[in-house]
């Protein structure tokens, strides 16, 4: 059984032999959508993208046809064109498969975007642990400067376009766009303050559009079959097909590509196997990434994945990481695990986020241990307001929202900590 | 905090001609005038060819071989965690224990580890072949528990794959 259409668009290659290879891509309808595009203006591309209605799928789902068309026309500095495969979200690496399975779909909705916002020049920063994905996406690159698919006259159209990757080398902010850009130009990977926004002032201090390795991987097929048919896939406000990383307590783990709008539980039913144990046995999910609020088994019960209806049960989207957690979870223990991570992870240019997630490592680390006092509950949430939006980027954010979250869906956990000193399961 | 440490060992630094010619290649990817944007791949590079570990003596030379102020290649060498600060083993063992890989038993890959190697986490053996380090979110959740060794990941690991794979390195 499966969710509508079952319409592939990330997907459609990866189960193909060799799919990473150019032959198997253009054997297959590849680089025929930018080829289509190259015939159109730049603003009717953008325009297509735009009635699309795809939004940005690395996080922020900020839509991608409306960031291209705040690049400015007439503007004599070079433009840029970025896609951000830090991927590095807890719970997240759908990307990664697009990479290694279907590199030259990314490369070709990467022409594509940067076509219709005049960029001749396009990086893709990988997270420098997937040190065999970016020998794969080099050597697909290298395939597509060979067939002149890429280079200062692709497809033989007078159209320039080179693109590169870039390793990164282990710093969860840099998925962070400013971020990103900061580490693309050699720097510390330490978000910039916006305004202003790359799309006047990014890499170099020129226009930059960046978006993430799913957005683009979207692309071709939005062009090859229009902005309205894609917009036929997926909800209201949610349009298209996402890939869904399901982690955790399922029995199929997996990447699943669907349309949004999905109930979670089919997602996690149908696709992903199942819960562990069976669905009672369910006892909650964060939706979209390590970076969002978990949502209760009850919530679960009735939820859809799309942007909106998520962020009306008090999570959100974000990435598409689904991570499941059955009845055995310690929900103190699994946020003291992630309060680890952002204390790690935070960069330390603002002093919220650099003392408020040590603050709040420190005192999940004492209720998880027992000593933890009646007052850490609320001194937690205190913690978490004077974060969240006073940082510069949203990782302050991402660290505080998760463990305000889990007080609102499971304070009882957290008061038996204290009480009891020890979990309330297992 | 990620400190720079001296080498009392360090010799002179030179990168090989493969290396060379890859830097070459490095330059050639981005604008003339910004160069500084080489810095990460030539770090990663640097790290490769002198023994795995960039010493307060490689991060000099490679200042000097681009030209960019030692202060500014101290910072990107202490701001990203894969530079290595101090010597790793031959085999770098990183094993994730973040959400998901901990949903799915990191804990049982690490005491596999541990009681293989007879080595705790955060330590390189005596022979220098083995640095068990734990690690933040790898990016192959849906394949957890999961641990990377040098460039490579190993995914869906149980306690008795971590053995065999320790097993079967060279």
């Amino acid at each position: 059984m499966s969710y509508k259409s079952d319409t592939k668009i990330l997907f459609k290659n990866i189960d193909r032999d060799d799919s990473h290879k150019l032959a198997v891509y253009q054997g297959n309808g590849g680089y025929q959508a930018v080829l289509k595009a190259y015939g159109m203006q730049p603003v009717e591309v953008i325009d297509e993208v735009k009635r699309g209605g795809v939004r940005g799928r690395g996080g922020a789902g900020f839509p991608a046809g409306l960031k291209w068309s705040f690049i400015p026309k007439d503007d004599p500095r070079p433009k840029y064109l970025v896609c951000n495969a830090d991927e590095g979200e807890p719970g997240t690496c759908k990307d990664r498969d697009i990479i290694r399975y279907d590199p030259h779909l990314l490369i070709e909705g990467m022409a594509i975007a940067a076509y219709s916002v005049n960029a001749t020049r396009g990086y893709i920063y990988i997270r420098g642990e997937f040190y065999r994905e970016a020998e794969v996406l080099q050597g697909a690159i290298d395939e597509a400067y060979a067939a002149g698919i890429l280079g200062d006259n692709c497809h033989g159209k007078g159209i320039r376009f080179d693109l590169a990757v870039h390793r990164g080398a282990g710093a969860y902010v840099c998925g962070e766009e400013t971020g990103l850009i900061e580490s693309l130009e050699g720097k510390k990977g330490q978000p910039r303050l916006k305004p202003p926004f790359p799309a006047n002032i990014g890499l170099y201090g020129c226009p930059t559009v960046i978006n993430n390795v799913e957005t683009l991987a979207s692309v071709p097929d939005i062009i090859a079959n229009g902005g309205d048919w894609y917009a036929g896939l997926g909800v209201e406000n949610s349009s298209g097909t996402k890939l869904f990383s399901v982690s955790g307590h399922v029995n199929k783990p997996g990447n699943y590509e669907v349309e949004l709008g999905i109930p979670m539980k089919m997602l996690l039913e149908e696709y992903a196997g199942g819960v562990r144990g069976g669905w009672d046995n369910l006892k909650g999910v964060i939706p979209g990434g390590c970076s969002m609020p978990v949502l209760t088994a009850d919530i679960c019960e009735t939820v859809t994945m799309d942007y909106d209806a998520l962020a009306k049960s008090g999570s959100y989207l974000g990435s598409g990481a689904v991570i499941v957690m059955d009845k055995s979870v310690c929900i103190v223990k699994a946020i003291r695990r992630l309060s680890q991570f952002y204390r790690h992870e935070s960069c330390g240019q603002c002093s919220p986020c650099r003392e408020g997630t040590g603050w709040i490592s420190k005192i999940m680390d004492r209720l998880e241990s027992g000593k933890g006092t009646p007052d850490d509950i609320d001194l937690l949430l205190n913690v978490c307001d004077n974060i969240q939006g006073k940082t510069i980027c949203a990782l302050g954010d991402a660290a505080a929202m998760p463990v305000r979250g889990a007080i609102q869906a499971f304070r009882e956990e957290f008061e038996y900590h204290v009480e009891h000193g020890r979990c309330m399961v297992g | 905090m990620r400190q720079i440490q001296k080498d009392p060992n360090a010799g002179t630094f030179q990168f090989s001609e493969t290396a060379l010619g890859e830097i070459e290649k490095i330059y050639a990817r981005y604008p003339a005038a910004q160069r500084r944007s080489a810095l990460m791949p030539i770090l990663h590079l640097a790290q490769r060819e002198f023994g795995g570990w960039l010493s307060q003596e490689a991060l000099d030379f490679v200042a000097e071989f681009t030209g960019i102020a030692q202060i500014r290649v101290y910072e990107v060498a202490t701001f990203y965690t894969m530079y290595n600060l101090e010597p790793v083993g031959k085999y770098h063992v990183q094993v994730c224990t973040n959400i998901s890989c901990w949903l799915c038993d990191s804990d049982g890959v690490m005491a596999s580890l541990n009681g293989k190697l007879k080595q705790e986490f955060g330590t390189t053996s005596d022979d220098g072949r083995f640095t068990l380090v734990e690690v933040e979110c790898l990016g192959a959740c849906v394949n957890a528990p999961m641990m990377q060794i040098n460039d490579d990941y190993y995914e869906n690991l149980t306690p008795e794959k971590v053995s065999d794979i320790i097993d079967r390195l060279p």
